[in-house]
């Protein structure tokens, strides 16, 4: 069986989580997969001194606190979606409509295209509304509705209307078991409609101060969570209110020969490509956490580039008319005499998620390193 | 009168009481038998028939496919909780009813297309519970060759195993018009679950399907819980057979095998006479949760399981009602039983130690023919192989 394994073991040790991503090589004709402890830490981050006191959390706990602050300051908020009155499938409404009610915390029926419409209509009237669409996945009879009506409302008004006041929020990519329907990575298709926002965390700190912003941005958002980070991703998140700003790329990591760029849950596989080529090669990496996808923050990935002058863009969705080619484009117009290299791009196959086999699929840190390594002896 | 718990209450007193009257007729080969839950009818002036005969070959038959599908999902179950199938496994347990009464009554050449609870009809449709256990492990002797999983089985004239829900409607509906123009006589039965009945494009379906008559038997298996969210928390009207309004329909208790079989026989001889689509709800009920993922009780009390368990379950009533009336033995289902326990475990045997898929497998089929110098792009250039 040639399935993947993430390791959904958590090994708690001092303020790290072990966390890894990766196959291990496992040959097509094995049957059952060997449990390998993980590969990696997950690296938390540390909450900014100015954010206040912090308590310990996960992704989904995050996300929860994040939904508790709006509920509370911003009475014509409304949290809905499939689900979600008991918790939701991923526990990230646990205890919101027993605090705030049924009437603001409640399920609506098995309609995505209906969930997202009547977020809009809920949002131009003048609430804020935070709609979940249980899976990504599952975003897709609800395209029509957000590239044609959310992305366009204020435009095709002149300015009288906007769909300012709708997040929609969605689990995302790969899990290690989702198969075609609950792994995918859709954030492409929606950087084709200008109007709306994308933005991706890649941990606890982060997705509650990006859901915020978000949230209270006046515009169209689509807010991304990658699910396999729900568990496993502890941090020591403000308990408090605050915000990370939107179209900001985060400088994770500093360095001067190779920039590596990502989102969500490949930001951490980058890093361990950032160790292993220090590591192995004594090569300096810079590590670049894209978070918002639309509008994407140019400026500083150019900025980098221009420094070390070679770019890896990693992702988890198909290759092909995937985000990184967009980025890929723009560096080598912007950055072209300064470029050491080609830009790499490491991405899932151009084929439907795997139901087997996702470990081959994925952008993991082997394929990524060999990457680098072309661009370091190009 | 939406369907609520205590109706249900009032049906297992009535469906305890289903013994029926017998009319013995060549010994015991045949009996008739009385369905005692009333039909609902919407759009009908006559519903169907309220009698069901059934001779012994084909009671034995049917407690077999029932019998065969419970172990199957009892075996996968058993399969997940030891982490040989991962991801999202959906069990059709205490829902055969619907699926084996279809079976008996439908043609091979009728198409069937469902949702994601769909390894009983793959078992069905294919016969071999070790094809269906095989692609729930990801072998390439399953019956999607391991690509497809819990959620994408497919079989003859079988359209999947679909994961997104209320897609099979649409796809039902176009299955279903192809056998009219092609003038085959044949239908489609498109399944769909209560949660997926609120999904828009079930009635671009409706509307499709009445305006061209189209031989689609739309079968809403109304198993009271959309994942968590119950009926009446997620329906605004829980009279799922009068949902398509213009289109008619018929409410059964589908934890009545004979009864499910006496309502298709109805429903498909309305659709082949091209008098269009006409919807069947079918009241039933599942004991495991939406999913392996899903323990079923944070929405729905243990207490209410067992009870459908002990009054309601389509194997215990049918098996009570069939050796009762004197058709079959006792010890002809025993044998039964452990026949199918002995194709279970084999199939059980194959899931586990079958040949793992083949790294090709991930980048083949994504079009239908490997076109020259095409590679499937990757940061390495990774080519397509060539097709066997």
């Amino acid at each position: 069986m040639g399935s993947a394994r993430i390791p959904g073991q958590l090994l708690f040790h001092a303020n790290k989580l072990l966390f890894g991503r990766n196959a291990w090589g496992t040959a097509a004709s094995t049957c059952l997969v060997a449990k390998k402890s993980s590969t990696l830490a997950y690296q938390p981050d540390i909450s900014p001194a100015e954010f206040g006191e912090t308590t310990r959390m996960n992704l989904f706990q995050s996300l929860t606190s994040a939904m508790d602050i709006v509920l509370q300051d911003d009475p014509t908020s409304v949290v809905f979606g499939e689900d979600v009155a008991f918790g939701g499938v991923f526990r990230c409404t646990v205890g919101l409509k027993e605090k705030y009610g049924k009437d603001r915390v409640f399920n609506t029926p098995l309609s995505e295209q209906g969930i997202v419409g009547f977020g809009i209509g809920i949002a131009v009237a003048g609430a804020t509304a935070v709609a979940e669409i249980q899976f990504a996945d599952y975003i897709f009879p609800a395209f029509d509705q957000l590239v044609n009506e959310a992305a366009k409302y204020r435009y095709r008004s002149g300015d009288l209307f906007n769909v300012g006041k709708l997040t929609i929020r969605s689990p995302c990519g790969a899990v290690g078991h989702g198969g075609l329907y609950h792994s995918q990575m859709p954030e492409s298709f929606f950087v084709h409609a200008p109007g709306l926002k994308v933005v991706i965390p890649r941990g606890p700190i982060q997705a509650k101060g990006l859901l915020l912003s978000c949230i209270r941005d006046q515009n169209p958002c689509i807010f991304l969570e990658p699910k396999i980070l729900y568990r496993s991703a502890v941090e020591e998140v403000p308990v408090g209110d605050y915000v990370l700003p939107l179209g900001k790329a985060e400088v994770i990591m500093e360095g001067s020969d190779v920039t590596l760029l990502g989102w969500g849950t490949q930001v951490h596989v980058l890093r361990q490509v950032a160790d292993l080529a220090h590591d192995k090669l004594n090569i300096s990496c810079e590590l670049i956490d894209l978070r918002t996808i639309l509008p994407w923050d140019s400026a500083t990935v150019i900025e980098s580039v221009k420094k070390t002058g070679r770019l890896l863009v990693s992702h988890e969705a198909p290759i092909t008319g995937g985000f990184g080619a967009e980025i890929a484009s723009t560096i080598q117009e912007e950055c072209f005499l300064h470029l050491e290299a080609p830009v790499q791009r490491v991405c899932g196959y151009d084929t439907p998620f795997p139901h087997v086999y996702e470990a081959f699929y994925l952008p993991d840190k082997w394929r990524c390193f060999e990457a680098l390594k072309k661009m370091i002896n190009y | 009168m939406t369907v609520c718990r205590d109706a249900f209450a009032n049906q297992c007193a009535l469906f305890q009481g289903l013994l029926g009257v017998l009319s013995v007729r060549n010994g015991s080969t045949e009996q008739t038998y009385d369905i005692k839950t009333p039909y609902k009818l919407h759009g009908l002036d006559e519903g169907p028939s309220t009698k069901a005969t059934l001779s012994h070959d084909d009671a034995l038959k049917m407690y077999r496919e029932m019998t065969a599908i419970r172990r199957l999902e009892t075996a996968t179950s058993n399969l997940y909780k030891e982490k040989l199938i991962r991801g999202f496994c959906h069990l059709y347990s205490g829902q055969e009813a619907v699926a084996v009464g279809i079976f008996n009554t439908i043609k091979p050449e009728d198409g069937i297309i469902t949702s994601y609870r769909a390894h009983g009809w793959t078992y069905l449709r294919s016969m071999s519970a070790s094809c269906v256990m095989a692609e729930l492990t990801g072998k390439s002797v399953g019956c999607s060759q391991g690509k497809g999983g819990s959620m994408h089985m497919f079989g003859d004239n079988f359209f999947g195993g679909n994961g997104i829900v209320g897609a099979q409607t649409s796809i039902g509906t176009g299955v279903a018009f192809a056998h009219k123009y092609l003038g085959t006589n044949n239908l489609c039965v498109a399944l769909y679950g209560d949660g997926a009945a609120n999904n828009g494009q079930v009635f671009e379906s409706f509307n499709l399907s009445k305006l061209w008559d189209i031989p689609v038997l739309y079968v809403v298996e109304n198993n009271l819980y959309g994942l968590g969210t119950s009926a009446e928390r997620s329906s605004a009207s829980t009279e799922y057979y009068k949902r398509g309004d213009y289109v008619p329909g018929i409410w059964m208790d589908a934890m009545d095998v004979l009864g499910v079989r006496e309502v298709m026989r109805f429903a498909c001889d309305y659709c082949r006479s091209g008098k269009g689509p006409i919807i069947v709800e079918c009241v039933t009920y599942r004991y495991f949760g939406h999913s392996m993922s899903d323990p079923g009780t944070s929405y729905r009390t243990r207490d209410e399981i067992q009870e459908v368990r002990k009054t309601r379950d389509p194997i215990t009533g049918f098996k009570e009602l069939i050796t009762t009336s004197g058709l079959v033995s006792a010890d002809e289902l025993k044998k039964i039983d452990g026949d199918v326990k002995k194709e279970m475990d084999a199939a059980a045997k194959v899931a586990k130690t079958g040949p793992a898929v083949e790294l090709p497998s991930l980048y083949t089929h994504v079009y239908s023919t490997i076109l020259p110098g095409m590679m499937i792009r990757g940061p390495d250039a990774y080519t397509y192989g060539s097709p066997k």
